[in-house]
């Protein structure tokens, strides 16, 4: 691993307070867990790779790669969810061609768990999307679209939670404003509402009421928008929220090197990551657990 | 209640118990690049052949002829491949629209960006239109008055690119960039009447801050794509032969 390592917060007495604690525990089987998540944002229908005389991005992208990568980190870690942050549609001729049937199957074929939904994804319409739910077989989430007189009402919930190796993982999903973005005639009745309420409401009810061990905001708002700082952003949202661990983002098309870390509410660290577009890279991040009870004064080390 | 469900039930606690002993201690987080070293999954690969071999056979298939090459930079105000297709939004729309509306394009204006590519001598494909117009964007219909299509030429005369407009319009500057004679369908345009101008759902929406779209009497929407329109141009004609003419001229003295 070549990549630069610098540790976020010096947290050495993080694994000396959790070896203590397993000796105060009335019972030893605890044991270290890691939960792996993976993600991919704005792949606008870049099913195959770029070609070689492409300028930017010769010879990179491409799903079958992607399913070789994602296989493999499975196979080291069964504990992994892949998730996706929407505009997940066009971009090349398979999305006019085939209206996302393609990109739903493939998407089903490499087992990914859960989408939420980008501005992209109204191209054909939202009928035009309804129309290629059956190719899904993951659920998508968005707690700030709500759908009710659509005919997407009841095919996308608020959040989805997963337990993997016994820890609860929350995932909620977040929609960017459609009004001057898409056509009214695509988004038809969908209503948006607020993100930051919304994603308030959704990390207390995950946290608190689901008991989540981790909490994650699937996010099609976008990073950060310099020439528009006022703008909801996955930034502003980081600040404004507490008890979500990590933010996967997209619609900005922002290639994140490594993921940033940004303080809530209550100063702890969130991770907002994003990796740009096309499939180009697969962002991965590793939570690992230890036994033991966690600290006030330190959170988790954050290694990026 | 059986044991069963006790037994159940005690498993749960256990396992939450247990889980309120477990706390996040370290997170790594890395990008990993997607390139020629991963290689491919042959169950994927030999799932998307058949939709790509599709798609690339529909996209190569021969649906009109170029006799030249046609750029976007061929002219300074107007260019053969710019009046090809604003000649082809009115040629293909006006029909749909006369039908819809019983009345008539009276004018086209796409814009000089919207052109993303060349037409190449020789064959020309479906995926010719896809190069050209890569984007979704597709044909409105704007009925404003006379005095806005005056901003319009406003606007051409001082932004000064070839911007695509369509046979009707005959727009002169002169050398200080002045506009000396602007008629459609070889009448001055009236500043009471009413015209009805197509063009593309971006530039409606403000694109190239070309802001005389507002207000309007009337909005139409064909449901028809700038690439389809096109295609279907392309295939009705067997060899196309787009010309630089004088619809947008300057002149020098």
């Amino acid at each position: 691993m070549n990549r630069r390592q610098f540790i976020q917060q010096s947290t050495a007495a993080t694994a000396l307070l959790g070896m203590g604690g397993i000796g105060l525990q009335s019972f030893n089987t605890s044991k270290a867990k890691k939960i792996t998540i993976l993600h991919t944002n704005d792949v606008h229908s870049h099913i195959d790779p770029f070609g070689p005389d492409h300028k930017r991005n010769p010879n990179k992208g491409g799903v079958a790669r992607r399913a070789t990568l994602v296989e493999s980190i499975r196979k080291e870690n069964p504990n992994t969810l892949l998730l996706d942050a929407g505009d997940i549609f066009q971009g090349t001729p398979y999305f006019n061609y085939y209206g996302g049937e393609l990109e739903f199957k493939l998407m089903s074929m490499l087992n990914y768990d859960l989408a939420t939904i980008g501005n992209h994804d109204f191209d054909n319409g939202i009928d035009g999307l309804y129309a290629q739910l059956p190719h899904a077989k993951f659920e998508f989430v968005s707690a700030n679209y709500d759908f009710t007189n659509t005919v997407m009402d009841t095919h996308v919930k608020p959040y989805k939670t997963f337990i993997k190796d016994g820890i609860k993982i929350g995932v909620f999903g977040l929609g960017v404003q459609l009004d001057g973005l898409v056509d009214k005639n695509m988004y038809k009745e969908t209503v948006y509402n607020d993100p930051i309420e919304i994603a308030q409401d959704m990390s207390r009810l995950l946290k608190e009421e689901q008991a989540c061990d981790l909490v994650i905001c699937l996010s099609h708002i976008g990073y950060y928008y310099r020439n528009v700082p006022d703008r909801v952003c996955d930034l502003a949202l980081a600040k404004a929220t507490k008890d979500i661990d990590l933010i996967i983002g997209g619609h900005t098309h922002t290639f994140l090197p490594k993921p940033t870390i940004e303080k809530n509410s209550v100063g702890e660290n969130v991770l907002i990551n994003q990796v740009g577009a096309y499939g180009l890279y697969l962002g991965k991040i590793d939570f690992y657990f230890e036994p033991g009870k966690p600290t006030k004064t330190h959170g988790a080390s954050i290694i990026v | 209640m059986t044991i069963k469900h006790i037994f159940k039930l005690y498993f749960l606690v256990f396992v939450f118990s247990c889980n309120n002993d477990l706390h996040l201690s370290k997170i790594e987080g890395e990008r990993i690049e997607i390139d020629a070293a991963i290689a491919s999954d042959s169950d994927i690969e030999n799932f998307i052949k058949p939709y790509r071999e599709n798609v690339n056979k529909n996209l190569d298939s021969v649906i009109s002829y170029a006799p030249d090459t046609y750029s976007k930079s061929d002219g300074e105000f107007n260019t053969a491949i710019g009046n090809l297709m604003a000649d082809a939004v009115f040629e293909e729309s006006n029909p749909i629209f006369n039908k819809r509306t019983g009345k008539t394009i009276d004018l086209v204006l796409l814009n000089y960006g919207g052109i993303r590519s060349i037409i190449s001598q020789g064959n020309i494909k479906i995926r010719t239109a896809f190069e050209v117009m890569p984007f979704e964007n597709s044909v409105v219909v704007v009925a404003i008055k006379g005095q806005q299509v005056l901003q319009m030429m406003d606007y051409l005369s001082k932004d000064k690119r070839a911007h695509p407009v369509s046979k009707h319009l005959q727009l002169s500057l002169n050398k200080n960039s002045e506009v000396t004679k602007a008629t459609i369908s070889g009448k001055p345009i009236d500043k009471g009447t009413t015209y009805y101008v197509a063009t593309n759902d971006y530039l409606y929406n403000g694109g190239d801050r070309m802001d005389f779209f507002h207000p309007n009497d009337s909005f139409y929407v064909l449901d028809y794509k700038i690439r389809n329109v096109l295609i279907d141009y392309f295939k009705r004609k067997d060899t196309i032969r787009p010309k630089r003419d004088n619809r947008y001229i300057k002149l020098e003295d």
